[in-house]
């Protein structure tokens, strides 16, 4: 058990284009990690330097309290479960789980009790004699992560564990290592690019963007205090609308109508002329299934198109953008991996609402959990930085239109790799 | 109907292939007198076979024994070498990035195509001023540089199918580059190593131009060279019956060698180590 310490880690390449970017993070003992963003952020370099099989370009990776920059993987004492399992395919289940403790020598009676421990845990037990071409996704899965958990690790790395698992067997794995973190209490660092499963398993999140790191913190402090417009609408699903929005005094225009917000959100971004509002589909509701007393506007707007789910519906609301805005929601929609479609709004409505489509419908706003965001840089104006954990970009010394500047030059590098490549 | 035509092809393939094997066969167990007489029989005429007594003779024959001896060490040795440097030069090739890789694979290709015949009057040269000339070494350093182009390309295809992540594994489990070298990458390629060494095997084996020129006793005379040093009383008349026991007993080694490396040779062995 250790806590791992990661201090400014840059990860630059031969041509100097640095994949991760002065990212620090604190993983304490016994932390559930997440490390999360769209491909190419960097999140699996940064798991892939802190086992030891990429260098470090600068910075201090903290292990307990050893600095393991110049060690090999084998001298940092941590598991890592692959991304495609790697199981070393002439060995037995046994041995594959066996093959950590062979390496450290241990004698045969103390092997033979581990593994049939780990393997009691996993259910392993009637497979241990199979190869692993014999197993079927799950299994080797499992097996994989029984070689993690055969030794006395200081901690856990997975590197996209599930993405290889259909739907329904990833819902059962993500279950099962949590439940496995939680039995050991061993410090762990996840990386995925799958919202769902950063939501659930993470006791702190760490969402990244081109090797940089955007903010530090649990799912929850994620979820109703994203740090700036990329948080914002990489985690939820379906994802935060964000809308064009001028502030007037405690009066927000949106392109349906204007709404009010509370003193407090509208004192921060007066005078700020047009920002993005972001709201997420479940602060909307359809005005006359919500009960009368609770606080929140009302606007009218012609529903183009619902998905009725039982539980839920989900109507779609088409609108237009002034330019700077739809540009900035372009970029958006790029970093996140996404296709540009037509801005239009999402909003989610009682499943017994009986909006259909077509219909000119009031559709109610509750305005407290609006945020409001500056169009350059993407930040949140209307952020309560006491619970939003961290968020590197607003802290002291650091300047949001730099990090902009950093991210472009990146995202820019990224292009011309990839039409190289190409050509 | 199409089972049918399926045998028929086989059996015509397999006849092409095996009938100058059986006839070399056939010849060994026939009297010398015979074959000299003419005997177009596949079995002996009567009164015309010999039995065992060919082999017997072959055998008999001091410097048949030695060539064998020789033809044995040399092509083990040299097979021996050539995988491991092959095995160690194709990782490097497949896993390391570095200046002039494309440079050695060129060359190693290059070196694959050169004739060997051409080669045989400069080494001769070479050989004997330095003294590898009817030796050991003398054989096994070229049958060496010939062989180990194509184990190099051979290994470093093998290499290359097998994913990096499993050495990588193995390294965070705890094993140190060489131990994830020997206990992970080697036992994958075993196929590939097995091929290379039935092929290095093979040209050492049957190599007769290097064997005859760069000889000159039997210190250190092959199989091939030996049998044509086979003459008999008569130079007009050589001893075809002789000849063709020597060759069926020089290929029993090969016969043996393939099947023991055969079983080794199994496709497919990386299956199952990552999501297909």
């Amino acid at each position: 058990m250790a806590a791992i310490d990661m201090k400014n880690i840059v990860k630059k390449y031969g041509d100097g284009f640095p994949a991760v970017n002065d990212v620090s993070i604190d993983v304490a003992d016994g932390e559930f990690m997440i490390l999360v963003g769209p491909s190419g952020c960097g999140k699996s370099t940064l798991l892939r330097m802190i086992v030891g099989l990429e260098d470090i370009t600068s910075g201090d990776m903290m292990i307990g309290d050893r600095k393991v920059n110049d060690l090999a993987p084998k001298e940092r004492n941590l598991a890592m479960v692959f991304q495609n399992y790697a199981l070393y395919p002439h060995l037995t289940v046994y041995e594959n789980i066996a093959f950590p403790l062979r390496l450290a020598k241990e004698d045969n009676k103390t092997v033979d009790e581990k593994v049939r421990a780990a393997s009691k845990t996993l259910e392993l037990d009637e497979h241990l004699d199979r190869k692993p071409a014999n197993l079927s996704g799950g299994q080797r899965q499992r097996v994989a992560m029984g070689r993690a958990i055969v030794r006395d690790a200081d901690a856990f790395l997975f590197d996209e564990p599930l993405s290889n698992l259909d739907a329904k067997l990833r819902g059962q794995m993500r279950s099962e290592i949590a439940r496995l973190q939680k039995k050991l209490g061993i410090t762990t660092v996840y990386v995925t690019h799958d919202q769902t499963e950063a939501m659930t398993l993470g006791d702190r999140v760490a969402v990244l963007k081109r090797g940089i790191l955007q903010q530090l913190a649990s799912p929850r402090e994620l979820y109703t205090n994203p740090g700036n417009l990329f948080v914002a609408g990489f985690i939820g699903s379906p994802p935060m609308n964000f809308l064009p929005a001028t502030v007037e005094g405690t009066t927000v225009e949106l392109p349906f109508g204007k709404v009010e917000i509370p003193a407090d959100k509208a004192a921060k971004v007066a005078g700020r002329g047009l920002l993005i509002a972001g709201i997420r589909p479940e602060a909307f509701e359809d005005a006359s299934v919500v009960d009368q007393t609770r606080k929140g506007s009302t606007f009218r707007a012609k529903i183009d198109q619902v998905e009725w789910l039982g539980n839920t519906a989900y109507a779609y609301i088409p609108f237009e953008a002034p330019p700077e805005v739809l540009e900035q929601l372009q970029q958006l929609e790029r970093d996140l991996d996404g296709e540009t479609l037509r801005t239009q709004l999402v909003v989610s409505l009682d499943g017994s609402s009986k909006v259909a489509e077509d219909d000119d419908a009031e559709i109610w706003v509750d305005t407290s959990q609006m945020h409001l965001f500056d169009p350059a840089t993407g930040e949140n104006l209307t952020i309560d930085l006491e619970r939003a954990g961290r968020v590197p970009a607003l802290e002291q010394g650091h300047d949001p239109a730099e990090q902009v500047q950093a991210e472009h030059e990146v995202a820019d590098r990224q292009t011309a790799a990839a039409e190289s490549a190409e050509g | 109907m199409r089972k049918l035509g399926t045998a028929v092809g086989c059996v015509l393939i397999l006849l092409w292939c095996l009938l100058p094997v059986a006839w070399i066969i056939s010849l060994s167990f026939k009297s010398q007198a015979a074959i000299t007489n003419g005997s177009p029989g596949f079995f002996p005429a009567d009164g015309a076979g010999a039995g065992w007594q060919n082999y017997k003779d072959v055998l008999d024959n001091p410097q048949f024994r030695r060539a064998i001896v020789n033809s044995i060490g040399i092509s083990l040795i040299a097979t021996l070498l050539s995988v491991i440097i092959a095995t160690l030069a194709a990782y490097a090739i497949a896993r390391l990035e570095f200046k002039g890789k494309k440079f050695v694979l060129t060359m190693a290709l290059a070196i694959a195509m050169f004739p060997v015949v051409s080669l045989v009057g400069p080494l001769f040269d070479m050989w004997r001023t330095i003294g590898l000339y009817d030796t050991w070494p003398g054989l096994i350093i070229p049958y060496m540089s010939f062989t180990l182009p194509l184990a190099i390309w051979t290994l470093s295809a093998f290499f290359r199918e097998i994913p990096w992540e499993l050495e990588q594994a193995a390294q965070v489990d705890g094993a140190t580059s060489w131990q994830a070298f020997r206990k992970v990458i080697v036992p994958l390629a075993a196929p590939g190593v097995f091929t290379a060494a039935i092929l290095t095997f093979f040209f050492a084996w049957n190599d007769f131009v290097f064997g005859i020129s760069l000889t000159s006793t039997e210190s250190a005379r092959p199989i091939p060279a030996a049998l044509s040093f086979f003459v008999g009383a008569d130079p007009f008349n050589r001893p075809a019956s002789l000849l063709a026991a020597g060759a069926v007993v020089s290929t029993i080694p090969i016969i043996i060698i393939v099947l023991i490396f055969q079983r080794k040779i199994v496709a497919g062995l990386t299956s199952g180590a990552v999501k297909g």
